[in-house]
């Protein structure tokens, strides 16, 4: 040590007395890169667990056994849809209890069953004649209310006129659930119904359907659009200013808001060519511009991924370009170019914003059959059942978004395994 | 309907003039055999069949898309004298009440007597248009398939018209993009003209107060119909902001994680669960931000002595935060891993820890690209529509207070758009404007990042 200024640390010291401290900055670091993701997870985790939960006893409804009595007078044989099916609940539910006198607290009772209730007998008498005349026990949908209760989703402390449920009522159904009369059986009606204001009348094979009939429109037209804009762009343009602009088109295009293409579909297709509201055509015209730059890109990069050794090979054999391309570099990029079209079908599945621009968020009770009757879509049909106030329809709501999640993730799990099974690494 | 049907049939026909194509070429080789024909015998069938389809297809098309707007135009031309239809208005109202008597919703017994006999008309003359279309289609078909099937012979270049076709379709396709930008620029802009004629831009671009109900009548009390939209940029603002908030640091140190430290095993699995977020659709998250963020939000403030909104800015920006995440985090682990491992071994060399690499070196390498993505981040949230429709509030108000209820670009466009609309009304065509700017903004942010991001590339390849 030459150095005269002996007192003063060496750089080694100076390094080690900092190496503690820069070891701790290094693990915070790492801490809280880790803790990025955990909270990610977390909140995935969180959005599943809150869903599940909420939606799972949507699969479960409350019925009510009625002895229902079909009788004659209440039936008008010309006409079977037009019996007095209301009464005959009615009458049952007043037979039960009898002690029910005053006009409000009928109504309460009434009030038990649903306003569906009618319309099972009505169906049950038209599928058989015979059982008019007859005494019979009849499961029959109750009132959502009532669901609730029996769920568990009604605090019977709170007083009662901040309650749904009236004390008579309460009581009522005490009375019932101790004579076994009220039971929790699957929910076929979720399944097999469309749209309703009653929560127990509503299912989801109306938006289902809807969603089947605008995807097949989407899949139809965006995936051989998709495919022969990505093989004209990947094989045979040159690269121009022309073929420039197509690609920053296409970048651009795939990050244009949703909503934007609504706007389009509006103004385009029912303003300009008059195409029908809420028809199911219009939206997968909409969504078949918005997953276009989705698809060609996964095309394109599927084409690329075909080694040019192929294309050599072909057409040193005398294949003209065209026959390259569709019998040997088509077939071999097939499957990527399915995996990108089904990964943009799910996002088509779960899109929203653009339908509602178009007018698939009527309240359409029937279930649509074609292309072009008035349909809304499953992620329309949550939004329109998460802004119902009843609190039944909550339930509803979670259970419909665990179809569309189940949808979506057989599709994913599809576009992974056609990934897995299809693709060739070359 | 009549389309599919006619699509069945033009499928078919198209089917047997290939086999009628084919067989002739077969036929005309002669005693040359199949190489006395300049192409192979199913190229002419193919030329046949295309032929035969092409132009029919296309007047299917054409009816598709015009033959309502044409009957309907139609119809209402013999009875406007008879309705005394004098303003736009009481003519689209009739057309309207047509559709619906026509689709068979309007069951009005005492609908308009002229009404019904147009009803009526429409229906009949549909019905015989559609006859007519079916024997039209036939006998064009035919027509040209004949055309082409006499001109078939051994020296005819079959695959090069073929080709040249399947060629021509091809670029059509890759021309939709351009035309679908075209299409949103011009419908969008079209009406936002009309917009900006009955409400100065200024007022629109500058103006603090949004209210855009319009008064119906004139004596209305409270509908003024402002359309200052500064408050409505605010809100999004606002909410993007707090996306941000919470994308940019979770979605980062995420990727830095993912592609700095995270073993082969964990990143295989962790990637893909993250990117489990983006594919829950926003719908999803609205539900949730709405139902369960939102009121958590709300009662932790009342318990800390805050009057939280219950459609507060903070619910719906941190949702959104949550959907961007794995946006931000596929973006920033390409960026990362685009840094050249020599960066870090030259870092490494000097005795930097892995932390003091990643912040003095890695990350300032990749800051352009980092940069680039963040602003694609906001571009993704600027646009993001479900999950404010559902969970952020519908009133403008002009706030930086995050637990306050504001509205958005998009949430306005909605509201505006759903429901009945009557097409020259401010109302109506505010959300267009709204939509024109939202298009702009978007898509400026996007060609900026998609330059950084490109250009950041170039430097390291």
């Amino acid at each position: 040590m030459s150095r005269n200024n002996v007192g003063a640390p060496s750089t080694m010291e100076i390094v080690h007395r900092n190496l503690g401290r820069r070891y701790r900055a290094e693990r915070r670091f790492r801490l809280i890169g880790l803790l990025a993701i955990v909270s990610s997870l977390l909140f995935l985790a969180l959005l599943f667990l809150s869903i599940v939960t909420k939606g799972a006893s949507a699969f479960r409804q409350s019925f009510l056994l009625l002895d229902i009595h079909f009788s004659e007078e209440a039936m008008n044989v010309d006409n079977l849809a037009a019996g007095d099916y209301n009464g005959m609940v009615k009458e049952a539910l007043r037979k039960m209890f009898p002690e029910v006198k005053s006009r409000s607290d009928k109504k309460l009772l009434f009030g038990l069953a649903s306003p569906g209730a009618a319309f099972r007998l009505q169906q049950m008498v038209v599928a058989d004649t015979s059982i008019i005349g007859s005494t019979r026990s009849v499961w029959l949908p109750a009132d959502d209310d009532l669901d609730m209760l029996l769920k568990g989703h009604v605090d019977r402390l709170v007083p009662e006129t901040e309650r749904r449920l009236k004390d008579v009522q309460l009581a009522w159904i005490d009375d019932l659930t101790e004579q076994g009369r009220l039971r929790l059986k699957f929910n076929t009606t979720f399944f097999t119904a469309g749209d309703s204001r009653e929560p127990e009348l509503a299912g989801i094979l109306g938006a289902t359907m809807g969603s089947f009939y605008t995807l097949v429109v989407t899949l139809f037209l965006s995936f051989p659009i998709g495919v022969a804009a990505a093989i004209y762009l990947e094989e045979f343009a040159s690269r121009n200013r022309w073929t420039d602009i197509i690609e920053v088109n296409i970048n651009n295009l795939a990050a244009v808001p949703s909503i934007v293409f609504g706007l389009l579909g509006l103004a385009v297709f029912l303003n300009f060519f008059g195409l029908p509201r809420s028809a199911p055509v219009v939206g997968g015209l909409v969504l078949t511009l918005m997953t276009l730059p989705t698809i060609i890109i996964a095309s394109r990069v599927s084409l690329q991924s075909v080694p040019p050794s192929i294309r050599e090979a072909a057409l040193g054999v005398g294949a003209s370009k065209m026959q390259t391309v569709f019998h040997h570099v088509l077939p071999l990029a097939l499957p990527g170019m399915l995996t990108g079209t089904i990964i943009g079908m799910a996002r088509a599945l779960g899109e929203s914003a653009p339908l509602l621009m178009i007018g698939m968020v009527a309240f359409i009770v029937d279930v649509p059959k074609g292309f072009l009757e008035p349909a809304t879509v499953l992620p329309v049909q949550i939004y329109l059942w998460a802004d119902s106030p009843e609190r039944a329809f909550v339930e509803r709501t979670s259970a419909a978004i665990i179809v569309l999640l189940g949808f979506l993730i057989v599709m994913n799990a599809a576009a992974v395994f056609m990934r897995n099974r299809f693709e060739r690494r070359w | 309907m009549i389309v599919p049907l006619l699509l069945v049939c033009i499928l078919v026909c198209s089917q047997l003039a290939y086999w009628l194509g084919a067989r002739r070429a077969s036929r005309k080789a002669g005693a040359g055999g199949l190489s006395s024909l300049h192409s192979r015998p199913q190229y002419y069938g193919m030329l046949t069949a295309l032929w035969c389809g092409l132009p029919a297809l296309l007047v299917v098309l054409v009816w598709f898309f015009f033959a309502e707007a044409f009957l309907t135009s139609t119809v209402m031309e013999k009875i406007a004298p008879s309705l005394n239809l004098a303003t736009p208005e009481e003519i689209s109202l009739a057309e309207n009440d047509l559709k619906n008597m026509v689709a068979g919703h309007g069951i009005m017994a005492a609908a308009n007597p002229f009404l019904q006999q147009a009803a009526e008309d429409y229906l009949r003359l549909k019905a015989i248009g559609e006859k007519a279309l079916f024997v039209v289609l036939l006998c064009l078909m035919t027509a040209t398939s004949f055309f082409l099937w006499r001109r078939i012979s051994p020296e005819m270049r079959a695959r090069n018209h073929v080709e040249l076709i399947i060629r021509a379709f091809l670029i059509l396709c890759s021309t939709l993009a351009v035309f679908t930008t075209l299409g949103i620029v011009l419908s969008v802009l079209f009406e936002s003209i009309r917009f900006f004629q009955l409400v100065p831009i200024t007022d629109f671009l500058f103006g603090l107060k949004w209210s855009p109900q319009m008064a119906i009548r004139a004596d209305q009390v409270g509908s003024s119909g402002s359309f200052g939209a500064v408050p409505v940029f605010a809100g999004t603002m606002l909410i993007s902001f707090i996306a941000m908030l919470v994308a940019a640091p979770v979605g980062l140190m995420s990727a830095i994680y993912l592609a700095e430290y995270a073993g082969k095993k964990f990143r295989a699995v962790a990637k893909p669960l993250l990117e489990i977020l983006a594919g829950v659709p926003t719908v999803v998250y609205g539900f949730f931000a709405a139902l369960t963020v939102a009121p958590a939000i709300r009662s932790m403030g009342t318990g800390l002595g805050l009057s939280v909104s219950s459609e507060s800015a903070l619910a719906a920006g941190l949702v959104m935060g949550v959907m961007i995440i794995p946006f931000v985090l596929s973006i920033s682990d390409d960026v990362i891993n685009a840094v050249p491992q020599a960066l870090r071994d030259g870092s490494y060399g000097l005795g930097a820890t892995r932390s003091e690499t990643i912040r003095l070196v890695v990350i300032p390498a990749a800051l352009p690209g980092i940069v680039g993505g963040m602003l694609l981040a906001v571009s993704r949230a600027i646009g993001e529509t479900m999950i404010v429709v559902m969970a952020a509030g519908l009133s403008a108000n002009l706030t930086a207070n995050p637990l306050q209820a504001v509205t958005t670009v998009t949430v306005q466009i909605v509201t505006l758009l759903v429901g009945d609309q009557e097409f020259d009304s401010p109302k109506t065509l505010a959300a267009f404007a709204l939509g024109l700017l939202l298009f702009v903004v978007t898509l400026a942010l996007n060609i900026v990042a998609l330059y950084v991001v490109r250009k950041y590339r170039e430097q390291y390849e």
